[in-house]
């Protein structure tokens, strides 16, 4: 069927901000349909309130709007831009929702707006549980005995039923979010309650536990006349419990014989042909071990997680193939990109073997409970693609970039047997290490099995590790035996580290006996057709199938690896920004990075893409096969500019500022020095090594001090200390893992924090524009809600931040890009810290500014001036929108995570409010991040002294805009004393009712807890914090969020219909 | 609930035996040797199911043929003997990048290793198998060796890899004597081969849940009689028939067209099988008879192609075939595409084709040859994939219920 010729005009819906369980891969997702679209002739019309993505781009849609999600914004959109579609199924679970709100009010019909692909009947079918369940009855798909409910009373009894344990699901949320396995009717009452509350439609799912059996799932495409393939199928390593999106994934299925595979393919298809879904979708499985029997865990009627996932491990462009679909095509019509020759309508079939790794947060949260459960708590994850498991496992170990490099770094030698055991029977992040020490000391298989049910088959696998790293220990260092751990992907620093030799001798040794990577293709057709598209991966002992080029000149631009708190999406954005640019001014493109959520490991983004770990030895390997003229690292966070030293070594020229001038800005001496010489101030300070040292600068300095890792991003291990005690407890946190470099003590000075984004020839400087900060400084820039352009600050203060990031760039003699945050206090200026690498607000400041930083980065590190570019240097003028840029925490996730704010990142993603003035700007930012205010006007403030004074003034205000207010014991004295109504309740040690019941007694809209100093969880602050997160309750931890809060609140009474601001005209003008 | 499975034995990690796979072009590959130790020389072609090694082991298609699976990790599941096609493996060799050191499978009832072992199938494993299917892919099929003797002359060995034809295979793999294989009374069990699996046995005792299987819904073959010519039939042809209701009588490749016809069936059914098929030319002009009686019949494969060489169409050589489970084939009638089990070397050459006696059925996305045929004022259609699936996609067992409706009188096809 040839496509829709009534599609002229597409409005896609983005997912929104970064949260746990809704990553990049929607925009990965987003940007493939919308250039999908564009080539079909479509114009197209982007929704989405998350500025650091690829597909909020000019240059990906005609029409840009960054606005907060909501149906009311999307109803003005669309009366103002009168799409005649709207394209709903690439915006995760979130843009779904908001599809099928609009759908659900009649609003799309009234206004002619058709929803393509799925349809909304559809939807509802596969969405909720207890259509979904009849369906799968009608056309006997077994779906494990489950009772959907609206009530706790109904779940209990349910429960009795079928008997303990029981999963609970909540329907429409995300990532599993107030999910997870009841063993007693207490846990039940607990996570039911939570989950009815999470739920959209107040419905939770209360279904027999399969925990166990083995997780699969196939990824299925269906077009218009019901032709249907499935792209992949996978299997978990973890067997049912673990969400998938925190399970060890491997594609495709290893454990399942041709009967189980086409059994599970074929109710896959049955099941989405019975839901009539057009385009892409997921469906999950659980099948028993020891029999054919299996249930339907779920469908998700749209691209996803898995399915981004299933494109880079097969080629398949899923979200391409769906958009295509949507606009009518089927299959048969639709070119296989990869082969030229096939169509789409075919089963990629595979010829390796491909590993995901969750990226799990246990390294920023350290109070949080390690466990998995059926609520997603990954923020990102690697793959890796090996022609054996055990390789592909060990590359995607050391893609996590999380101090682990093989099965044995987590050390867990001194556990008897019998402590193993008991181990094991917690499922965490770390069980594959208890796994592989289970097996080291001889613990047999079934053992293993009858605790963690990990199949067999993964055991042996994780047992030829162990027995690698053995004879690896004991045997001489033969040939054959380095051949046999290099088939297996044992990095050369830990057989140097097994074998007692150096990294080098092994790399030597390597060499001479001609034991080198080889590359091979990924083309969807096991090489059954030839494919030109160039995406590779290494192995040891076979062929290489790169073909050498040797163009005029060729750039490696290293990605950013897995998404984690601190290194999120933005760098992609700049990674794969900073690859066009290139090829534009005729490099060969060539990107090497790990993460499968991403779009710059789309095939068709660089010339040539290398999905491996971005390890100095794996860069090597392509090193030696391409052989660049040159490698860019500042645009890859701190992943690529780690790697810095070891391609200088291999002989790279890194383009772009310099290493040791990198070096400068993170060494303090260096640095200390060119502050010196540019006379610039900045807070004094000391490094340190040991937690002796760090009390004896801290003393010096006089408390409070700041104490941070040097070369971190997102403020790593950085904590604002009080007194010695602190200190020694946050020496000991930073120093868990031996650190390279020195720690960093200084003086903790309480200011405005503003920061730049500049690019740098070498002599001129171009700045965008001057962020300000809401929260003062002591709480991370990324997870402060930034201002562009600075509201609050004196001309003399923009004056000399634009004067001493000119002296800084010169100094450091950046090329390229420069971030540099800075502290205002009165008009004086000091500097923070400089970071001669791009940073989280690129793309956002890009955007609202219309200059497009990277490509302009780009040209100037290829060698151009700014002035040649069409720019005048120096500080730009204002733009004529305030642009506010709001984080986004997952708190919700991640049980017994501190939720106040420091130093130390912890949101997720971000959002933007764009709007003609700052308070409208404002409003949009908190309606984007979700904050939706009021709906019982109560609240509770719990600030600690020093912020009483502010907490006053914030608390008259909530006061006139009708709040009721309760305040623990001296909050409450302070508040009434001024004035102001407060309702006293007691603390949590006291009697009843104290603040805790208030919160549990779902009734509060706000909470405002300002901590007291120091990390002790068992304080009453920490609890109220984390039952009002896991509540639902807004938390705010600093005065000036809460100040910001109410004056949006203000603005809101009076706020009619929003202003629409079209980011793509912004762009064209910046031009 | 979840009983534990006997663990195989791991495999003995001593002395790995070299082994040498040298192919007519003068390439040679060396890995390690597995399976039965003896010397082969075969024509190598490649297969690139993911799962259904065994199924593929026991295909009798593969008959005169050395395979080679493009996944590299075999053997995961071991050897489940109730998944096998036939009653051995037929092809001369097997290579493989990796077998597995367990099995691990609820079923599993020996070791891919042992298999290879009992049943004198040398192989080779270690080798960089999408190498040689590069090659295979770029030269077209060749013939090859596989020997663990390392002394081996390129010199000696090369003519006599281009001397090697599989010669008249048929014969070697078709059964002895005609049998029949009874209807099913019921449908079966919900279970791989019938569709969905139930969730809890108890529910089904207790009569909570019927069974809905998806793939074989009905006995709608109930009391016909199927005469099914063994060419180097694959078990689950005559299965998917049974499971139907039908009665299946086999016949060996050599009965005449006239000893079929005796026994008066409701319709004829021509499996696969190996080879050229222009070998066969006594089993073509039985087959020419076959189709002058009015008897419905329903052709796979070598079947699909010996009818069309009955009826004055040719085949031809492929450069190197479809072999796998994931080749997108199009039924002409309704535009559907389905994702297929294929395996074959020959196709029906399509320009030879008169429309008089037959049209194209089905034909394949990819590359555009034919898939299947339709026999034009005839009870007959005939396909080249393999709606028996087994390895491979179920998505074409609707044909049997074509085929069974046709038999029926309901359907006259063209």
């Amino acid at each position: 069927m040839p496509k829709n010729p009534n599609v002229k005009r597409v409005l896609v819906i983005g997912s929104g901000p970064i949260v746990i369980g809704q990553a990049a891969e929607f925009d990965y997702a987003g940007t493939q349909a919308c250039r999908s679209l564009k080539e079909e002739g479509m114009e197209v019309i982007l929704v989405n309130s998350n500025p650091a993505t690829i597909m909020t781009d000019g240059d990906i849609a005609d029409k840009v709007y960054i606005e907060p999600l909501t149906t009311k914004v999307l109803e003005q959109i669309i009366i103002k831009e009168k799409p005649d579609s709207l394209l709903p199924n690439m915006g995760g679970q979130a843009g779904l929702n908001l599809g099928m709100e609009l759908d659900e009010s009649g609003f799309l019909k009234a206004h002619g707006v058709t929803l393509l692909g799925t349809t909304a009947k559809t939807i509802r079918k596969a969405e909720d549980r207890l259509e979904f369940k009849e369906t799968m009855e009608k056309i006997g798909e077994p779906c494990a005995p489950s009772l959907v409910v609206d009530n706790i009373e109904d779940g209990v009894a349910f429960a009795k039923k079928i008997g303990y344990p029981v999963v609970l699901r909540p329907a429409y949320t995300l990532g599993g979010s107030g999910g997870g396995i009841a063993h007693n009717q207490v846990q039940l009452e607990e996570i039911l309650a939570n989950g009815l509350r999470l739920s959209r439609v107040g419905q939770v799912l209360v279904e027999r536990c399969i925990a166990g059996w083995k997780e699969i799932e196939y990824e299925v495409m269906r077009d218009s006349a019901g032709n249907c393939i499935t792209v992949c199928n996978m299997e978990n390593i973890d067997p049912v419990g673990v969400h998938t999106g925190d399970s060890i994934v491997v594609a495709p299925s290893q454990t399942l014989g041709d009967k189980e595979y086409q059994m599970l393919r074929s109710a896959a298809l049955n099941i989405i042909n019975e839901l009539e879904i057009t385009g892409g979708c997921n469906v999950q499985f659980a099948l028993h071990p020891t029999s054919f029997e299996y249930c339907v865990i779920e469908v998700n009627p749209r691209v996803s997680r898995s399915s981004a996932l299933a494109s880079k491990a097969t080629g398949y462009p899923i979200a391409k193939v769906a958009a295509k679909i949507a606009l009518g095509y089927t299959l048969d019509e639709i070119k296989n990109a990869i082969t030229g020759k096939t169509y789409a309508s075919f089963e990629p079939t595979l010829d390796y073997c491909v590993v995901k790794i969750p990226r799990l947060p246990f390294d920023k949260f350290i109070t949080a409970k390690r466990t998995l459960t059926t609520q997603m708590k990954a923020t990102g994850e690697v793959m890796s693609i090996a022609n054996n498991f055990e390789g592909a496992l060990m590359k995607a170990i050391r893609s996590l970039e999380q101090h682990v490099d093989c099965l044995r770094s987590y050390d867990f030698s001194a556990l008897s047997a019998e402590e193993l055991l008991e181990r094991m029977e917690i499922v965490d992040d770390q069980r594959i290490y208890i796994i592989a020490e289970a097996i080291r000391k001889g613990i047999d298989y079934d053992t293993i099995h009858r605790i963690t049910m990990v199949d067999h088959w993964f055991i042996d696998k994780i047992a030829i590790l162990t027995e690698m790293e053995e004879r690896l220990e004991k045997e001489p260092l033969t040939v054959e035996l380095l051949k046999e751990a290099k088939r297996i992907e044992f990095p050369d620093n830990v057989i140097a580290r097994l074998t007692g030799k150096a990294e080098d001798e092994i790399k030597n040794m390597r060499y001479e006996n001609g034991i080198v990577a080889a590359f091979k293709m990924v083309d969807t057709c096991a090489a059954e057709f030839a494919a030109s598209t160039p995406y590779y991966y290494s192995v040891f002992g076979s062929e290489t199938e790169v073909v050498e080029s040797h163009p005029k000149k060729k750039v490696l631009v290293l990605g950013s690896g897995p998404i984690r708190i601190g290194q999120g999406i933005e760098f992609d954005y700049c990674s794969v920004h900073a690859t066009w640019a290139f090829a534009r001014e005729g490099y060969e493109t060539i990107i090497i990075n790990n993460n499968p959520e991403t779009v710059s490991t789309d095939f068709d983004i660089a010339d040539k893409l290398y999905f491996e770990p971005l390890t100095p030895e794996d860069v090597e390997n392509i090193v030696n096969v391409e052989k660049p003229d040159g490698a860019v690292v500042q645009f890859g966070g701190q992943t690529a500019i780690k790697l810095t030293e070891s391609l200088m070594k291999m002989g790279v020229p890194i383009l772009g500022t310099k290493a040791e001038d990198v070096d400068a800005a993170e060494d303090r001496e260096l640095f200390d020095r060119i502050l010196e010489e540019t006379e610039i101030p900045r807070a004094a300070g000391g490094t340190v090594y040991t937690a002796e040292e760090a009390k004896a600068v801290a003393n010096r300095l006089g408390y409070p001090v700041l104490v941070r890792p040097s070369y971190v991003l997102g403020g790593q291990g950085m904590q604002i200390a009080i007194s010695d005690q602190e200190i020694e407890e946050f020496m000991a946190v930073i120093n868990r893992y031996e650190q390279d470099h020195p720690i960093l003590v200084d003086k903790y000075l309480q200011g405005k924090e503003l920061e730049v984004d500049a690019v740098c020839d070498g002599t001129d400087i171009l700045i965008p524009g001057i962020m300000e900060h809401i929260e003062r400084t002591g709480v991370h820039s990324g997870d402060s809600i930034s201002v562009y352009p600075a509201p609050t600050v004196s001309e003399k203060v923009k004056e000399t931040i634009a004067e001493y990031s000119r002296r800084l760039a010169k100094a450091l003699h950046v090329i390229g890009l420069i971030n540099i945050q800075f502290i205002a206090m009165g008009d004086e200026v000091y500097v923070i810290e400089v970071n001669p690498r791009s940073s989280r607000t690129v793309p956002y400041i890009s955007k609202v500014t219309g200059i497009p930083i990277v490509d302009l980065a780009t040209e100037v590190i290829i060698g151009k001036k700014i002035r040649d570019l069409g720019y005048e240097p120096g500080l730009q003028p204002a733009a004529d929108y305030f642009a506010v840029k709001m984080p986004v925490f997952s708190f919700e996730k991640i049980r017994g995570a501190e939720i106040s704010l420091g130093p130390e990142m912890k949101s997720t993603g971000e959002c933007l409010g764009i709007a003609k003035t700052f308070n409208e700007a404002l409003y949009k930012a908190f309606l984007g991040a979700g904050v939706s205010l009021p709906k019982h006007k109560q609240m509770i403030i719990t600030v600690k002294d020093a912020d009483k004074g502010e907490a006053i003034e914030v608390a008259r205000r909530f006061e006139k805009l009708g709040y009721i207010i309760y305040a623990t014991r001296s909050t409450a004295a302070a508040l009434n004393d001024a004035g102001v109504k407060a309702r006293k309740v007691n603390k949590i040690s006291q009697e009843s009712p104290t603040v805790m019941d208030l919160i549990l007694g779902h009734r509060i809209d706000l909470v405002i807890d300002t901590p007291t100093q120091g990390r002790d969880k068992s304080r009453d602050g920490f609890l109220i914090r984390r039952t009002s997160i896991e509540t639902g309750v807004n938390c705010i931890t600093a005065m000036d969020t809460a100040a910001a809060l109410v004056t949006s609140l203000e603005n809101a009474e009076t706020q009619g219909e929003m202003t629409l601001i079209d980011i793509a005209s912004i762009a064209r003008r910046g031009v | 609930m979840i009983t534990c499975f006997c663990m195989q034995s791991v495999e003995g990690t001593g002395q790995k035996m070299k082994s040498f796979l040298i192919l007519e072009d003068g390439t040679v590959f060396t890995g390690t040797h597995i399976g039965a130790e003896k010397e082969v020389i075969s024509e190598i072609v490649f297969n690139t199911s993911m799962a259904g090694y065994l199924e593929v082991l026991t295909d009798p298609s593969y008959a005169g043929q050395a395979v080679c699976m493009t996944y590299p990790l075999i053997g995961n599941y071991g050897i489940c003997r109730e998944d096998m096609e036939s009653g051995k493996p037929w092809c001369d060799g097997f290579i493989v990048r990796e077998l597995s050191r367990i099995p691990s499978n609820f079923r599993c009832d020996m070791t891919i290793q042992q298999f290879l072992e009992d049943n004198g199938v040398p192989g080779i494993a270690g080798i960089d198998t999408r190498a040689l299917t590069r090659i295979l892919r770029e030269k077209g099929t060749m013939n090859g060796m596989i020997t663990t003797d390392d002394n081996y002359d390129l010199e000696k060995i090369i003519p006599k890899l281009k001397a090697y034809t599989t010669g008249k295979v048929v014969e070697r793999v078709t059964c002895e004597e005609k049998y029949t294989l009874q209807g099913a009374k019921e449908i079966a069990e919900n279970g791989p081969l019938s569709g969905s699996a139930s969730f809890h046995r108890e529910d089904y005792e207790a009569g909570i849940r019927e069974k809905k299987p998806s793939l074989v819904r009905k006995l709608n073959g109930a009391g016909l009689k199927v005469a099914l010519l063994d060419l180097g039939a694959k078990d689950n042809i005559a299965k998917s028939l049974a499971a139907r209701g039908c009665d299946v009588t086999v016949y060996p490749a050599t009965t005449t067209a006239a000893e079929i016809l005796a026994d008066a069936p409701d319709g004829i059914m021509l499996s696969n099988g190996p080879g050229d098929p222009k070998e066969c030319t006594f089993i073509i002009e039985e087959i020419r008879k076959l189709y002058e009686s009015d008897t419905p019949i329903f052709a796979i494969c070598l079947g699909h192609q010996l009818m069309a060489l009955a009826t004055g169409t040719d085949t031809f050589k492929m450069k190197y075939g479809h072999r796998g489970g994931n080749h997108p084939v199009k039924d002409l009638s309704t535009g559907r595409v389905y994702i297929s089990s294929q395996n074959h070397g020959y196709v029906v050459d399509m320009d030879k084709l008169d429309p008089k006696v037959a049209v194209p059925a089905f034909v394949n996305v990819n590359d555009g040859t034919n898939e299947g045929l339709s026999y034009t004022g005839k009870n007959i259609f005939t396909v080249q994939f393999h709606p028996e699936a087994c390895p491979g996609p179920q998505d074409s067992s609707y044909l049997f219920d074509r085929f069974i409706e046709m038999m029926q009188g309901g359907h006259h096809h063209a």
